[in-house]
């Protein structure tokens, strides 16, 4: 979108690929960048300031709130959205269908375990699940509580979204 | 054989945990919430809100904002084409503020632009000079014909009496008190958004708008623009939750203003701040309560002072007064009854509708005086309870008799049997503490108290108002599609309309038409209706669908339509004989019917607040389990027991996700969630100053939902949606005075009233 107070030009690496951020004002945050110019809106804003996750992506490894990162200084880090979590086939597509042979054991987990509700916080918290499993494979009950504390979910009162976790975590033990 | 394969093959039927059909959408990102809309050629659109509570305006003046490069348009009262104000009771809040501002946040004037810098920029170039006044922040002192009146409609916005059998009887024992509610934000997450689009021309537009009344919307939108309703387009954009805040206008009107002004498409989101500002709150609340009662414990009077601050305009304070009010007995019997509410407009932030409206407040008192009964008459918190739980058949104390299904000794008595969490360990990570990851707490001050909240709580809208639902169900080729204009907020009404079509059609394939105002009004997604309401409307079209259906299958096969029915996902008759799928029997045709559910008609009070005007009621049970830090005022809710009445379980899982979220929003009310006023002002409008409960805050929920049908509710379903969130603040108080000994009347407990 042209616009009368910016031209700024970066490339962000998202999701594996390139992707040039055009005319863009020095002052947008990574979120905005995301979901207003790179048609990747599945990061929410809640809150703008760090205290909700619900946009929360991974950075060089790190789950992080994309409202907090300047996207122009975000050029040369890897970053994996929510939309980056599913594994597309380029020569599919995009269907309900193939999708839904696609989606993670996390985000299958949400939607058995009753996790989303609005599903506002949904996405958010998805990257941060992936990303606690990664790198704490058992996390106990307390670990995972502790890791998803950011994210702040109205609807569930967390008990599914605990039961989705807890569900993932017990079947990638037993395929283990 | 084809028979025993339809048997044992899961169908989404009523009863069973059907998934969310958004579900995949919602975990991938792909869901599109009304702030994830986006239009070639699109603006920008943002408001001008008044940093006063309480001011004359003297001047706008928007120049220097329509130089800026890249302002399209800014506009203010005087470009309001139709009614000058909106509400949905009485409309006395203006679309944009002229003469005066009325609350801090009030909006003045609202700018399009290029870009939201450039939408913030030109706010910061209108120039607004105010005559600062002091404002009216008391509702006692408001409500005073000696206090200047800050609205052309006076400061009272209501006052209703409750006399009911014996004003002037006693009894051996009275215990009372004053209790004070918060202001609790509903804070869901996905902040206001919309969409509009303008029609060529502009003599229509299209609004998309995360709301929970499409219908009530467009009416307010309408005359305000000055449109014929069916000009007015209003399309449900993905809801991230709502809870009471999205029953009133927000940004719609100005969204649409812009739309028309500029003749494209605009887009308007709130940011957290402004959120706090752009919709209503649950009422502070102030409430002296005084029982009567025998020595044995039995109530005899219940006498109240309800004083409810309902901010600068109306909203629905009026019903929110109401439910309060003829909730002061709460789940009991009581024959007599002496009760003032008043709601008052003053120059706090407006108040209207949350999960549980007027009722949370009043229970919160009437759960505490509980407490101190029992005290008296040294019985349980239990006993006291069991021996006054209300029964079907009871009459309440505004002459209505309870024609529910009323499981009060059920509900306690199933919590009761809960079992009661470990002690906390000797050893127990410091996570488990009050006061969390902050390591706070000292092992050895931490203290454990229990305590009980019972509740009642009335199901759709009251007092006279015929909220129906529309549904529309077209049945071909073994597919059922279903059209209503009920907003899916979160709570799961996708996931229940196909779910009644399956059971009622034998059908597997649901599709969901668009919810927009191209079909009758659906009513509210509010006042725990929609499952009774909707769900009726639904039940209702797919029932007239299928008779359609045994008509033409009975025509073709020479049966009379009154032997059919449905089995799994067939058509067969009542002897056996003839089985057809219903894919089969619908190959060609279309069968399409619309059906309105209404519930029974409701009365308005009389002078003495007596009258039939409640449609519903369900109960609630709660049992808290605290762990508190004397020292510091800390509190770590362990467990929350619970058993709610909820006539009959749908979807469990999705009943159990209203139960637990329902309860973490009641612990936020008990020690958490407060917007903090100043004279007027909001202190803590951002998430890192209004604390909501996180995971770490998450109590342990062992829930039990009673299954007692509701001959009155078409599912025979009660709605579940506010009644978690309600007694379980008191239960955590009182769980809370156990540990500490400590008085608390007032919600949120703050640490400074445990350790002070
Ligand atoms: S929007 Fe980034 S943490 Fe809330
Ligand atoms: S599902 Fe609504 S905020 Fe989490």
């Amino acid at each position: 979108m042209n616009n009368s107070i910016g031209n700024e030009m970066y490339t962000l690496h998202i999701n594996g690929q390139d992707r040039p951020v055009k005319d863009a004002w020095v002052g947008e945050s990574l979120l905005y960048v995301l979901r207003e110019r790179l048609e990747l809106p599945g990061a929410k804003g809640a809150c703008e300031q760090g205290e909700c996750g619900s946009c929360t992506v991974i950075m060089d490894g790190d789950a992080v709130c994309s409202c907090l990162v300047m996207a122009a200084t975000a050029v040369g880090a890897d970053i994996v959205t929510v939309e980056g979590l599913i594994e597309n086939d380029p020569s599919m597509a995009v269907t309900a269908q193939t999708i839904t042979s696609q989606i993670t054991d996390v985000q299958q987990a949400f939607i058995e375990e009753g996790g989303v509700q609005c599903g506002f916080c949904t996405p958010g918290l998805i990257v941060a699940v992936h990303h606690l499993l990664e790198k704490n494979p058992e996390p106990t009950e307390l670990q995972v509580k502790e890791s998803i504390s950011g994210n702040i979910c109205r609807c569930t009162g967390y008990g599914r979204i605990f039961a989705a976790v807890e569900a993932v975590v017990q079947v990638r033990k037993a395929s283990r | 054989m084809s028979t025993v394969k339809q048997d044992t093959r899961h169908r989404d039927i009523l009863g069973t945990s059907a998934l969310r059909p958004d579900g995949v959408a919602k975990v991938t990102g792909a869901f599109s919430f009304s702030s994830d809309m986006w239009a070639e050629n699109m603006l920008w659109g943002a408001t001008l809100r008044s940093p006063h509570p309480y001011a004359r305006i003297i001047s706008i003046d928007t120049t220097a904002a329509l130089l800026i490069s890249g302002v399209s348009a800014v506009i203010t009262a005087q470009d309001v084409p139709g009614k000058a104000t909106y509400g949905l009771i009485s409309a006395d809040q203006p679309v944009f503020a002229s003469d005066f501002v009325r609350y801090m946040g009030e909006p003045i004037a609202a700018v399009a632009a290029d870009h939201p810098e450039t939408c913030r920029r030109a706010l910061a170039a209108i120039i607004v000079n105010y005559e600062v006044l002091t404002p009216v922040v008391d509702p006692e002192l408001a409500m005073l014909a000696t206090t200047e009146q800050i609205h052309p409609d006076g400061n009272l916005i209501r006052h209703q009496h409750i006399l009911h059998g014996e004003a002037h009887i006693t009894s051996d024992i009275t215990v009372e008190g004053n209790y004070t509610i918060g202001m609790q934000d509903q804070a869901f997450l996905g902040l206001e958004a919309a969409m509009a689009f303008p029609d060529s021309g502009g003599n229509g537009v299209e609004l998309h708008i995360a709301t929970q009344w499409l219908h009530e919307d467009r009416g307010q939108i309408a005359a305000c623009l000055n449109l014929p309703e069916d000009s007015v387009r209003v399309v449900l954009g993905g809801v991230g939750g709502a809870f009471g805040a999205r029953e009133d206008i927000s940004l719609q009107v100005h969204c649409c203003l812009l739309a028309l002004r500029t003749g494209r498409p605009i887009k308007m989101q709130y940011s957290r701040e402004e959120s706090f500002f752009g919709h209503v709150h649950r009422h502070p609340a102030k409430i002296w309560m005084k029982h009567h009662a025998t020595k044995e414990g039995k109530i005899v009077k219940v006498e109240s002072r309800m004083v409810f601050d309902g901010g600068a305009y109306t909203s629905t304070s009026p019903a929110v007064l109401i439910n309060g009010i003829t909730h002061t007995q709460g789940p009991y019997q009581c024959d007599n009854a002496v009760v003032d509410g008043y709601a008052v407009r003053t120059n706090n932030p407006p108040c209207g509708a949350m999960r549980g409206f007027g009722v949370v407040q009043a229970c919160f008192a009437h759960e505490s005086q509980m407490d101190k009964l029992a005290h008296a008459c040294g019985l349980s918190p239990v006993e006291v309870r069991l021996i006054n739980a209300m029964h079907t058949g009871d009459k309440l104390i505004t002459g209505q008799v309870m024609e529910s299904v009323a499981p009060v000794e059920r509900c306690i008595r199933e919590t009761d049997l809960i079992p009661l969490p470990a002690p906390l360990a000797l050893d127990a990570n410091v996570l488990e503490f009050p006061g969390g990851s902050g390591r706070t707490a000292d092992r050895h001050n931490i203290v454990r108290g229990i305590g009980w909240g019972v509740s009642m709580k009335n199901l759709m809208y009251s007092e006279g108002f015929d909220d129906y639902a529309t549904a529309r169900c077209t049945l071909s080729n073994g597919i059922a599609s279903l059209k209503f204009a009920t907003s899916e907020v979160g709570q799961g009404f996708v996931t229940l309309a196909p779910q009644i079509a399956r059971s009622v059609l034998g059908v597997d394939d649901v599709v969901l038409e668009t919810s927009d105002t191209q079909i009758g009004s659906a009513g509210s997604t509010s006042a725990s209706r929609q499952t009774w309401m909707s769900g009726g409307a639904v039940d209702g079209a797919c029932r007239l669908v299928r008779e359609r259906l045994f008509e033409h299958v009975g025509r073709l096969h020479n049966i009379d339509p009154i032997r059919l029915m449905i089995e799994h996902t067939d058509v067969i008759d009542t002897i056996g004989t003839f089985r057809i799928s219903v894919t089969q029997a619908t190959q060609g045709i279309t069968l399409s019917e619309t059906f309105e559910h209404h519930h029974r008609k409701t009365e308005d009070l009389d002078e003495n607040g007596q009258g039939n005007c409640h449609v519903a009621f369900a109960f609630v049970a709660h049992r808290a389990v605290v762990d508190v830090d004397i020292e510091l005022g800390l509190v770590k809710v362990v467990q929350v027991a619970t058993a709610q009445d909820v006539g009959r379980v749908l979807n469990p899982l999705s009943a159990l996700g209203q139960l637990e979220g329902g309860i973490a929003q009641g612990l936020g009310l008990a020690v958490m969630e407060e917007i903090i006023l100043d004279n007027g002002r909001v202190k803590n409008p951002s998430f890192t100053d209004y604390l909501l409960p996180t995971a770490l805050d998450a109590p342990h929920v062992v829930a039990i939902m009673i299954e007692e049908p509701e001959p009155q509710a078409p599912l025979g379903a009660k709605g579940i949606g506010e009644p978690p969130c309600i007694s379980v603040t008191p239960a955590i108080v009182a769980a809370i005075r156990a540990a500490t000994g400590k008085a608390l009347s007032r919600v949120p407990v703050r640490p400074q009233d445990i350790c002070l």
